[in-house]
């Protein structure tokens, strides 16, 4: 009998019917079993130097990731990232740089003893006029427990909503150098951070 | 500030609530001098549109003083603008493009998932019209915070009335750009459903683009007189079988381009309009269509389609067969209101487009709540309603 080998087509591996479809996301990307995958491209009308440079400046990310309160760099492949959890909690964690690719790649990966293991990988690809195309891969590995859960809701239910919003309000920074509110005033738009 | 906003199916109110204030670098806050309810608005009113939560600031058709400006707005205070109601940033890939109402990052991150699921991809933001285009505080209020006020708003020259120029904000682009989107042809004969404001200035704008004839069709006689004075030849479907009349008017060819002005909420006790009504009150579909049904069966073959009319969602029984069969195009979409502004301000200014046939009635922004019942209520001599916000309400002069 012949191995049945399965055909992959040419979409992106977040786009996958089944996501136990073996992964060739990036080698970054780690596969902890329970694992949520979350996905996204958008198209940014700005030259890749530039998206490439201010997503590598991690600290940058916190302007546009709603979760993210902080992220600190303690060398240049380590940083420290502050993240919203529920109940007005904080996760913190250890992430390294595992790859890293002068405007085509940054992958990275939580160091070993972090309380939601996590992974990332964003490439960036030259669009000529269009651009550059952003795609994101990020996964989450939440813990067990009664904590483990509601982290879990957090991070394994919303990481593809969370994602996407983060990507959209990124690439409304990148173009039109700030993020769109509908908030009328100060304290709404707090209000909505919130 | 002063504001009318809406609380649910025909209730809107006059409120108190907080002013607005400068959140990014490029926006600017305008007080308004002059804002209009639109047709589009008493969708709002008539609670058929989704999306929309009590205390929402109403009205995307509004200009005003420019009174507070962002670090990269490059307004300035006291300049006079009129706003479009597609609130885009000039700067994406469909900007680039000059397709406004289609630009990538008028909506707030968090409330474009909705139309991306319902669309496939979201849209511009609009003004005052419902949290899935955004969830922006409207016009009708003495102030509004206007982001992207470097792309968005167009300076108005001294001494050029506001009721000139207010049009600029939404139906004048839109009944332009429906001419524009039926492709006309000199020697064309067009047929226009619907003589509200979008109509009445589409059938202006088929003149002005080379159009022979123009045939208009409604039920309201006032309104229908103002397309005849425009030189229209008119149709009033309460007398007359449109089908029927239009074979006749066009000597068995049909109209070489269809204009659908009408959209959600069309009149008239046809089969098609009661069976929608009905599944539009259960939920079974959410848009009533018997104008662009009929516009589809009366156009010529080869003929074109515009459809500046609104429809939110889903239509049963769309004539596919006759719109494959006969090649028709069909173009529609929100108005790209930035990209036709300059030149229609030049029309104004230079008097080849009347701009302000159309306004029937003026009154206070304390007044609105009447203005909105009226305009539902009598859509024959209430053809458009103007606010001004800092004019004295009828309620005091009549106390004093």
């Amino acid at each position: 009998m012949a191995n049945v080998i399965e055909q992959r087509d040419d979409a992106p591996i977040v786009a996958a019917r089944n996501k136990d479809t073996p992964r060739d996301a990036g080698d970054a990307v780690e596969e902890p079993s329970g694992g949520a995958l979350a996905g996204w491209a958008v198209t940014i009308s700005r030259p890749v130097a530039e998206i490439y440079a201010y997503w590598r400046d991690f600290k940058n990310l916190a302007t546009f990731m709603d979760n993210v309160v902080s992220v600190s760099s303690l060398d240049s492949r380590r940083s420290h990232w502050v993240v919203k959890a529920p109940a007005g909690q904080n996760v913190e964690w250890d992430s390294v740089v595992t790859e890293d690719v002068e405007n085509e790649l940054i992958a990275w990966r939580s160091e070993a003893d972090a309380q939601v293991p996590n992974s990332g990988r964003i490439e960036f690809r030259d669009a000529g006029a269009r651009g550059t195309i952003v795609t994101a891969a990020i996964l989450y590995d939440p813990p067990g427990g009664a904590v483990g859960k509601v982290i879990a809701k957090m991070f394994q239910r919303e990481p593809a909503i969370q994602s996407r919003r983060d990507l959209r309000r990124f690439k409304q920074l990148m173009e039109t150098g700030e993020i769109a509110t509908a908030a009328r005033t100060k304290a709404q738009r707090e209000a909505e951070r919130c | 500030m002063r504001a009318l906003t809406w609380h649910g199916k025909n209730d809107v109110r006059v409120d108190s609530v907080d002013d607005p204030e400068i959140l990014n670098p490029r926006d600017a806050i305008i007080k308004v001098t002059a804002t209009a309810i639109c047709g589009s608005d008493l969708h709002l009113y008539d609670g058929l549109i989704p999306t929309m939560k009590a205390g929402d600031i109403l009205g995307h058709e509004f200009m005003g003083e420019v009174v507070e400006v962002g670090a990269n707005s490059p307004l300035k205070k006291g300049a006079r603008v009129v706003v479009p109601f597609t609130i885009a940033c000039g700067s994406c890939y469909h900007c680039g493009k000059h397709q406004y109402s289609a630009c990538d990052n008028g909506l707030p991150a968090d409330n474009q998932d909705i139309a991306q699921t319902l669309y496939g991809q979201p849209m511009s933001g609009l003004f005052g019209y419902s949290h899935m285009t955004g969830g922006y505080s409207g016009g009708q209020a003495e102030y509004v915070r206007v982001p992207f006020s470097d792309v968005g708003p167009i300076v108005i020259p001294d001494g050029v009335e506001d009721e000139k120029v207010l049009f600029l904000s939404d139906i004048l682009p839109t009944g332009w750009m429906a001419a524009e989107n039926a492709q006309i042809e000199p020697g064309d004969i067009v047929a226009v459903w619907g003589c509200g404001p979008v109509g009445l200035f589409a059938v202006q704008s088929a003149f002005l683009m080379g159009a022979d004839r123009v045939i208009a069709i409604d039920q309201f006689p006032h309104r229908l007189e103002l397309a005849k004075k425009f030189g229209a030849e008119i149709i009033n479907f309460e007398q007359s079988a449109v089908y029927e009349a239009l074979m006749e008017m066009t000597g068995g060819i049909g109209p070489d381009a269809v204009i659908d002005a009408v959209g959600l909420e069309a009149h008239g006790l046809f089969v098609d309009n009661v069976l929608d009504a009905i599944k539009t009150t259960v939920f079974l579909g959410t848009d009533r269509a018997h104008s662009i049904r009929q516009a589809i069966i009366a156009c010529r073959k080869g003929g074109r389609v515009s459809m500046p009319a609104v429809y939110g969602g889903f239509v049963d029984k769309f004539p596919l067969g006759a719109f494959m069969e006969k090649g028709l195009t069909l173009k529609t979409g929100q108005t790209h209101v930035q990209r036709y502004m300059p030149e229609l301000l030049n029309s104004i200014l230079a008097g080849t487009i009347d701009s302000t046939f159309l306004i029937s009635h003026r009154m206070s922004l304390e007044d609105a709540p009447k203005g909105y019942k009226m305009f539902h209520d009598n859509q024959n001599e209430v053809t458009k309603v103007v606010l001004k916000p800092g004019s004295v309400p009828d309620s005091a002069i009549a106390a004093e």
